[in-house]
Formats: structure tokens, sequence, C-alpha cells
């Protein structure tokens, strides 16, 4: 337990004075991260469980509409060229069939504009959909089906049949790269730095690693399939969809059909499971434009091979890492290098040089993205983009250069810790990395790992222990922004056109919140999903907590003005500034006297009003102008490797993290525990089978793709340093990426100290320890 | 999915009455035909739901048992006579799928599962099963999971049961009704190598349907074990699987079965590893040698040459642990 955990334990209900609107330097942190509040860190089960476990929560595709028609889609089967010819007179002759669309009957739409192309965009690429007979890749939708049932709509669908004329894809990586490649580009900022001059420094390092690694196409694999039941009104839509950005995809989706913002309407009150790929896709603008044609409402729901066929997933690299070092470990040279692939039309390069930028101090640096082109679906953003892969090869090579260094691997890296930002000499904001280490070693048990591999073996098992960082960044985009009501009944309730994908955000925020304003939490309630609520907040980039965090204290903020206005010189509260009071059971007190109060309901009941209702901006995220803000994690994985046949089992797993105050015990544990997971499969099984001569996905099933089943799971012990980053929300930073960092490296690193093999290409199939 | 009729026959004569009628199929749990609908790959105009017909295990003369085609998977699993005298097929049952698909699979639908060859399930790419004689996309494509050995040049797909694997090394019998009567079909001599056609899986003829499954009392049953090496640790089909029984003589091997799942297009019974051992020492030499004649006549593909590797270090592997089992000297 931390100082700050045991000193906060003394205090158990203090007035919480307001946040300050913004973190820059010589400011005050939030009040909240001070002491350790009820709520603050509490293991509060999710406010949703109840409706979910009953089957009440209503998914969007489980929306009713009245005259509803379903609808099934027909993909490409090549992956660049022309369609020659279409025939639907089957399809449109079927029993139920009400329309069948394609290019050639397709309402005019502009494209989408592409996701970070502009504030709102949530575009997967600049594709024309379905407005002319070019076909971009293999998989992409040539046209839609509507039917009264979704029987029909199926059935009508494999009776429609498309000539195509094949032209020139790009398909192998080979052919891709013998045409050039280009820097990639993210977030504005090209994926490339140098200091020093790393080759020099490489060359005349007294040890090194150069090495090559190699990860696969994954894909998404949420529990639910994308969907959406849409309806027109007149020239409104109204689009019930699973997403993690509604504000953005209601702006993208009135771009394409030429409308004002205001009139689409999307919500989003559940989503089973997001990682990235719940923004807009093809089949939401689709079926909008079917619907139109129609005049009925639609629902469309992709088949498990729809989501492989038309949603993109992190796309493949080639990475090259080269470190370094003096004898006493300390980097001379830290070189991280290679290429991804990405689509014509798409701008996602993933960054797997982001944990290089912050994780390790080192004489030179040199990293480089490049891009290649290939005509595939358009790759995209899945949980911890560039880092879940990037983490994969640099420390993959930290472990290879502590074998050569003959080092413990904890020991190299606790050696190379950064007293600043490596690249921009910033102030890490918080930085608990080397408590995660010692804590996990501890707890693990990493003391009883024999250095020399394949030295444990127990009947037919090898036994391993393998090391790895996680790391991710802290965000905060702007276009955050929250309206907070108060009620006559000391009743609060948050508005903000934010996510709930599963993992625990409304609870979360709704302690945050009844902390703040002295409530408890039964009696604030946090709306969300739906884009007439204030703010753009997309659940990326695992920012949506401190997102909705300043914009929650914004709100705080302008609704205690103004019930300090209201509650005017009859209060106790009277000559007080908003600075010097405190939310305090159910009301404001006075931050120097909490017997000087006035409960909400009192304060409202003498103005004579019922709610009081304010609305705010977060400020912009300067705190990212002042401090390098990053969270990380200390991996263990301990592995059984059988002699017979390779086969990898995980045995035991550790995580140990630094990732700010952590707000809700359990829902924060649920985010490490499943990124831990889908990094175990991104480890050992995860790969969307890319046939190179057809450009098609060749598993588009969860019986081909896998993900681990409940038996590869191990129990996974996850714990936290709780160090408050002082310049956060709340003192806290995300927790939904992080989880998935580094555990690839943790396996690999395992199996060779299991086995003395090290596996450079994911995933770590037996084939490749045998 | 391509509309179709359905009928629930409530006596075999009548299912086989249904099963003649053009297009019919009979349908089991429904686990892989449904599936294969969904997909578009099967299209019957009819299915005949055979699912409440032979549901009983019964006694045979000297310790066989007689499984009903009807009888579910799990339920074979669980049944004592099965797990007391045929415990490799329990195993090998409990290695396949999920609980979920064993409650709803029958052993008369496990033995016609098709493939799960990839290039088979996508209707984009060649597959001589589908479209006889417009190639295979697999042979050159990803074929990591595929046959290594009596494959052809027109499939290298492999036969997903790892019940049938069992089966074959039980010297299992099927019995199959016609509406000419009823045939004995030896287990393997059930499923087919794909040869120039191999959109032709079975013996079974057209209209036939499978009544039951006979394991005959059997030496080396009890003193059994099926092993499944895959990709994950539940619910994936086998990379390679093999399934053995030994029956000892002091440190001499008296008998011995052998069969291999996941390397061909039929459960492989290891025929030429058996007559290796059969009156030889049970040794490590000897296991490793069995495998190596077994796995002789194996071709690689691209992807795939792993599993000849990985089928001699298993086969020796599993007769090697049973022979430990039963005190023989290593």
């Amino acid at each position: 337990m931390s100082r700050m955990q045991e000193a906060g334990q003394a205090v158990v209900k203090k007035a919480i004075a307001l946040a300050p609107d913004s973190w820059i330097p010589g400011g005050r942190p939030d009040p909240l991260i001070h002491h350790k509040h009820g709520l603050i860190g509490a293991a509060v089960s999710r406010i949703d469980g109840p409706l979910k476990v009953s089957g009440q929560a209503q998914f969007c595709a489980e929306f009713p509409m009245e005259r509803l028609t379903y609808a099934a889609l027909q993909y490409s089967t090549i992956a660049r060229g022309r369609i020659i010819e279409i025939n639907t007179a089957a399809a449109e002759a079927a029993p139920g069939v009400v329309l069948v669309m394609t290019h050639r009957n397709a309402p005019k739409l502009k494209p989408a504009p592409p996701f970070m192309s502009q504030p709102k965009a949530a575009g997967p690429d600049d594709l024309p959909i379905m407005q002319d007979d070019r076909v971009h890749w293999n998989g992409q939708p040539v046209a839609i089906v509507l039917a009264e049932t979704q029987e029909q709509a199926d059935h009508a669908q494999s009776l429609i049949r498309v000539t195509y004329e094949q032209q020139n894809p790009v398909i192998t990586l080979a052919a891709a790269k013998a045409k050039g490649t280009e820097p990639g580009l993210f977030m504005g900022e090209p994926l490339k730095q140098k200091i020093g001059d790393a080759d020099a420094a490489l060359a005349a390092a007294p040890h090194k690693v150069d090495v090559v690694y190699t990860t696969p196409r994954q894909n998404h694999s949420p529990i639910e399939l994308h969907a959406c039941t849409l309806a027109w009104d007149g020239d409104t839509l109204r689009v019930h969809d699973a997403s993690q950005g509604v504000a953005h995809e209601a702006w993208t989706i009135a771009e394409v059909f030429g409308l004002k913002e205001n009139q689409v309407r999307v919500t989003s009150p559940f989503v089973g499971g997001g990682f990235g790929s719940k923004l807009l896709w093809q089949h939401q603008i689709v079926a909008a434009a079917a619907a139109k044609l129609a005049g009925r409402p639609v629902r469309i729901m992709l088949s498990r091979e729809g989501v492989f066929r038309i949603v993109g997933g992190r796309t493949l690299t080639e990475q090259r890492v080269a470190l370094g070092a003096e004898a006493d470990g300390q980097l001379d040279a830290l070189i991280h290098t290679g290429v991804v692939a990405m689509t014509p039309h798409n701008n996602m390069p993933e960054p797997f040089i982001l944990p290089a930028k912050s994780v390790y101090a080192s004489k030179t640096f040199f990293l480089d993205v490049e891009t290649v082109r290939m005509n595939m679906v358009a790759n995209s953003f899945m949980r911890a983009p560039g880092e879940a892969v990037g983490t994969f090869g640099l420390e993959s090579a930290m472990d290879e250069l502590a074998v050569e260094l003959g080092m413990d691997p904890i020991e190299l890296r606790i050696r190379n810790e950064p007293e600043k930002d490596p690249l921009t000499g910033l102030p890490f904001s918080q930085r608990g990395i080397v408590q995660a280490w010692r804590d996990g070693a501890a707890r693990f048990g990493w003391d009883k790992r024999s250095a020399k591999p394949a030295s444990r073996r127990e009947g037919d098992w090898l036994i391993g222990m393998g090391c790895a960082t996680g790391t991710y960044p802290y965000y905060r985009l702007p276009g955050g922004a929250a309206r907070l009501t108060i009620t006559r009944d000391g009743r609060a309730t948050v508005a903000i056109a934010a996510h709930e994908m599963g993992m625990g955000t409304v609870t979360v925020q709704a302690q945050v919140a009844a902390e703040r304003l002295g409530l408890p939490l039964e009696q604030v309630q946090v709306l969300h999903g739906d884009n007439l609520h204030p703010g753009a907040v997309v659940a990326g980039g695992s920012q949506q907590t401190a997102s909705i965090g300043a914009s929650v204290i914004a709100a705080h903020s302008a609704l205690v003005k103004e019930l300090l206005k209201l509650a005017g010189n009859d209060s106790p509260l009277a000559g007080l500034g908003p600075d010097e009071v405190g939310g305090f059971e159910g009301g404001l007190c006075a931050l120097e006297d909490e017997s000087r109060r006035e409960g909400y309901a009192s304060i409202l009941g003498r103005a004579r009003r019922e709610e009081v209702t304010v609305e705010a901006e977060a400020p912009m995220p300067l705190e990212l102008q002042h401090w390098s803000m990053h969270s990380h994690s200390a991996l263990f994985c301990e592995v059984r490797v059988n002699v017979v046949t390779g086969e990898v089992r995980v045995s035991r797993f550790l995580g140990s993290f630094d990732c700010g105050r952590i707000l809700n015990a359990k829902t924060a544990a649920s985010q490490f525990r499943g990124g831990i997971i889908m990094g175990l499969g991104l480890a050992l099984m995860e790969e969307a089978l890319f046939d190179e001569r057809s450009g098609r996905i060749m598993n588009p099933s969860l019986a081909e793709y896998h993900v681990p089943v409940h038996l590869d799971v191990p129990e996974i012990d996850v714990i936290w340093t709780d160090e408050p980053d002082p310049h956060s929300p709340a003192g806290a930073r995300g927790v939904g990426e992080i989880g998935i960092t580094g555990v690839g490296a943790a396996v690999a690193n395992a199996v060779f100290n299991a086995t003395g093999k090290r596996v450079r290409d994911l995933p770590i199939t037996l084939d490749k320890v045998m | 999915m391509t509309p179709f009729l359905y009928e629930r026959p409530s006596d075999v004569g009548a299912a086989l009455a249904a099963g003649a009628r053009a297009g019919a199929q009979y349908l089991g749990g429904g686990t892989n035909l449904i599936d294969l609908m969904r997909e578009t790959i099967e299209h019957p105009q009819l299915l005949v739901d055979v699912t409440g017909l032979s549901r009983d295990i019964e006694e045979t003369q000297g310790g066989g048992l007689r499984i009903g085609a009807g009888v579910k998977n799990t339920a074979v699993a669980a049944d004592r006579r099965v797990r007391e005298r045929f415990p490799l097929l329990a195993q090998a049952i409990l290695a396949g799928a999920s609980a979920q698909i064993r409650n709803m699979a029958t052993v008369g639908g496990n033995l016609m599962q098709r493939t799960r060859c990839i290039y088979f399930y996508d209707d984009a790419a060649r597959c001589n099963k589908r479209t006889p004689g417009e190639g295979c996309d697999a042979r050159d494509g990803f074929n990591r999971n595929h046959a290594v050995l009596g494959a052809s040049q027109a499939c290298v797909a492999t036969h997903p049961s790892d019940m049938c694997v069992a089966l074959a090394a039980l010297d299992a019998v099927v019995t199959a009704k016609g509406r000419s009567g009823s045939r004995e079909i030896p287990l393997t001599g059930f499923h087919r190598l794909p040869g120039d056609t191999p959109q032709v899986e079975t013996a079974l003829e057209p209209g036939e349907l499978i009544t039951a499954v006979t394991l005959p009392p059997n030496g080396v049953a009890a003193r059994s074990h099926y092993r499944k090496v895959r990709d994950r640790a539940s619910y994936a089909f086998a990379l390679v699987s093999v399934a053995a029984g030994l029956e000892m003589d002091e440190g001499t091997i008296k008998d011995v079965r052998l069969a291999l799942g996941g390397v061909a297009h039929k459960p492989w019974r290891a025929e030429r590893a058996e007559a290796a051992l059969r009156g030889r020492p049970a040794t490590e030499t000897a296991f490793r040698q069995a495998a190596e004649a077994e796995l002789a006549s194996a071709q690689a593909l691209r992807d795939n040459s792993f599993k000849i590797e990985l089928a001699k270090r298993v086969i020796a592997d599993t007769l090697g642990k049973l022979a430990k089992a039963s005190g023989a000297p290593q």
C-alpha cells in the first residue's frame, strides 16, 4: 500500500473543493487526489450489471421499429478492379425482398471523411460508398438486400451473381514494398525521429542486438457483431448504433448525406465490446441509403464473416529493433524501424514506435515507421494501436540484450529508466514503473527464475518465466463538454456524449461526480451514448476517463457558481466564493468550516427552482504540453512448454500497473485482465490469414481465427501502485488499453526462458517452438 | 441459407422413405450441416431429422457395445460402460468441440462431418469438393491444418472428427440401413481418401442411414489413450491426434491399435506401425521406428511439414506412456 493510500484512509469524509480548470505548471492539482475518498478507488460493481445479466440492456440490434426490414450484404470476391455485371434479378424476385441496392441505384453520397482528418470525422477511409463499379478490396460491399426477415435477406443475397474484371491489385507485401515506402504520419506528426547518430553508436557499442520481429494482421472480434437499427423521418435520420463515437458518427453521416449535424441522431446506450472497431464502417451508410431508397427502417447486423470483410483490424508489422549497450546495460543506441501496411485510401500507419519514444533513456535514437499500400480492408485502431505490437519488438529485444549482457532483464530495464522524457525533455507527470517492477517481482517470485534457459522441467513440461514492460500514453482530446443538472430532491445528472462499452465508464464517472458533489452514488446518474448530449468524446486512446473528468470539472465549477448565486445572502454560504466551498453531504459547505453549509435541496427550495442545469466545455489539454504523461506496467509471465509437442500454456501471469489513481478497483482490474487476455491471444494465436493470391481473408470465423478460450487463460493477478498523477483529472490515467501492451513480449520471453528458443514472429504457435 | 423442407419421421422406415426423396439429407444435431447451409455450401431441399431415432446404447455379446446413431456425443462420453471398457472413445469425444456442441451432436452426425478446410468453406475459392473439377486453392494456399497422408492432387483436406479416430482404433463397425436392407461397414472403410473424387467422402449409398456404431470387445481398449495436439487448449481441431491402445505380455507388445487424426482425409488407422510393433519388445526405439514407418509416405505441403515430425513424436510418446503405465521395462 502506498503512503498516499495510508494517509487517505484516516480521512473518511471531507468537503471537496472545486478542481482547477486546467493543469499547468504552478497550478494546483485536483483536490480529489489528495485523499482517499469513500467512492474513489472503491470496488463498485457496474451500475449496468443487473440490466445486462437479466437481459434488459437493449443493444442496437434489439430496438423494435414499425415496418422494419432486415439487411444482408454482398461482398466482393476480388481485391481490385471493376464490376462488369451484377445480376440481381433472382434476388429481387426472391420471397420477402423489399429492395436490392447496388451502385446502379444507390442515392448519391459523399465519401465519409476519414477518422482524424477533421475533428468529428469517423470514416474508415475516403472511398466512395457504393457509388461506382470500382472494387478496392476483397470483401467490399457491392450490394445490399432488404427483406421482411433476416432469413429472406440472407437467401436473396446468396442469389446475387457478380462478374468482375480484376485490375492489378497490390496484395503481396513484397509487391507493395517494391513500389517503395512512405513515412507514416500519425495524429499530424511524422512517425520518424532521430537523436544523435544511432547507426554509429550501434556500431561502436560493445554489446548489441539487431533483429527483426514480425506481427500478423489481427481482426476485431467483439462479442457483439457490428450492427445498427435506423429509420428516416423525412430528412432526419435516427440511428441506434453500437458506437464508441456517437457525436463523430452523427457528424460524419450528416456529411455523407448532405445533412446538418442536428438532422442525425445517433444513440448507443450499450456496446458489446469496441476495442477501437465500433466507429463508422460502410454498413451504417449503406443501410441508411437503402432505408432512404426503400422508405422503410432497416436493421443491419453483420455476420461474423462480415466483420472480417468490412471492419478493419490491426495491420501487419515488420520491425527492426537494434539496441547497443555498454557493459553496465546503459543504452547507447535505440533503433526501432520498420514497415506497416495500410491501404491507398486510409491513413493508419500502425505506430509501433510509440513505446520506444518514452520508455528508455538512450544516448541516441532512430525511430521510423514506413508505410506501404495494399488492397485490403482499411486497417484501423485495435486496442493499443502501436503499443500492443511495438512492445513485442522492443521488449523482446530488451530481453535478448539482457541475455547478451548476462544481466537480469528487470535490472536492465531499471538501469535505463529515464529521468525526463528522452525525446522531448519534458518532465514526467508521474512515473512509478520502478516501483511497479519491484512490487511485481516480489509478488511473482521472480527470484526463483533461473536465467539459464531450459533449466526447469516438470514431467513433459519445460517451465520458464519472462517479463516485459507495457506502456500507454495519457491522452485527452479536445471536444469534451458536459451538462450537469441538480434537482430539488438532491439528485444530480451528468449528460455527456461519451460511451459505455462494458468497461464501467458510467459507474466510474458516477463515483467521481458523486464525490465532487458530496452525494451518495445512488443519487447521481450519468447519461451517455447520445449525440444530443454535449461534447464529442470518442471512447478511444484510453482518454475517455480524462475527457469526461475534465468536462465534469468544468460543469461542476459552473454549477457551484450558479448555486452560490441562488443561495444569496440568506444562506450560511453567503459571502463565500466558489473556491471557498466544497461538496459535502448533499450540499455545499465552507472549506474552512464544514458546519457552515446548505443542502442542494434547501438552496433550490429557497430559490423556488426545480432544478439547476449548467453546461460547460473542458479546457484544452494543456497538461500534455507541459508534461510527458505515460502509464506503465511490469508484466510477469510463467509458461509451460511441452517437450514433445511444443504446445505453450501460460500458467501464471501478473500485471503490476502504474496508471495514476485507480478510480474503481473492480472495473480497472477487469480492464487490466481483459487487456492481458487479449494480449495472450496476440502472443499465441491471433492471425488473420490474408491469402496473397486473392487478397482475401481466409479464416473469417471464430472457429478458425483463434482467440483464447477459458482453458487458455490462467488466473491473472493484477496490482497497481495507485500513485495519483498530479496533472490529470482525479489523478487518473486511462486503463483501457495498457493491459494488452507488453504481453506478447512477456510470453515470448518466457518461452525463451523455458526452451532457449527465441520466437520473433507472432503468433507463437507450436510449430515454431517444437 | 436456401429455403428447405423439414420432416421428423417417427421410425427408421419412414426416415428411409423420406431420405430417398430428391435433395434430401439426414439431420443429426446440425452442428456442422446447419453451418454449411448458412454458408451456402450445402443446399438440401429436405432435411430429415433423425435425432429422435436410434437413441440407445446396448450390450452386445462378449462385452461389446452397440451405440445408436442418434445418441448424443455427451451421452456416449458419460456412459459408464463406455468409460470403463472404451475409455479411449470417451476421451476422444471430450477432446472435441465444446460442451454445448457435444450436447447437440449425434454419433451418426459426427461420422458425417465434413472437412473444415477454409477453402471448402469459402465459395469465392476453388474447391474440388464443392465443385468437382474446378481445382483446389488449398494445395498452394494456407494449408497448415491440411493432410500429410493419403492426399491427392484434387484434395488435401483433413477429416475433423476426434470421435472417429478413436472408433478407427477400436475396430468399430458402422451399421447402415437402406431401402434394400442393412449392412455393416468397418469404420476404417467408412471414410474415403480423396483420390479424384473428393466430393465422395463416405461409403454410404444415397439414401442410406447410419443407425448404429458397434464396438467389439477388445483386448487393447482398457489400456488406451487419446492425445490431441492443437493450437489452443480447447475448442480447436486437431493438428495431430493419436488414438492408441496397447496390450502387453511382460515386456512384449501382444497387440496394439493406433489411429491418427488431423493428418488425412479420413481417420488414419496406422496399420504399418501396428504391424511393426506386434510381438516386439516395447522400447522407445521400437515406437519411434514404428512411427517413422507409418509416416514414411507422408508428403508435406507449404505450411504443414511440422505435422510429420509432430505425428511421429506424439505416436512414440503416447505408446511409450502406455507401455510405461503397464509396467513394461523401457
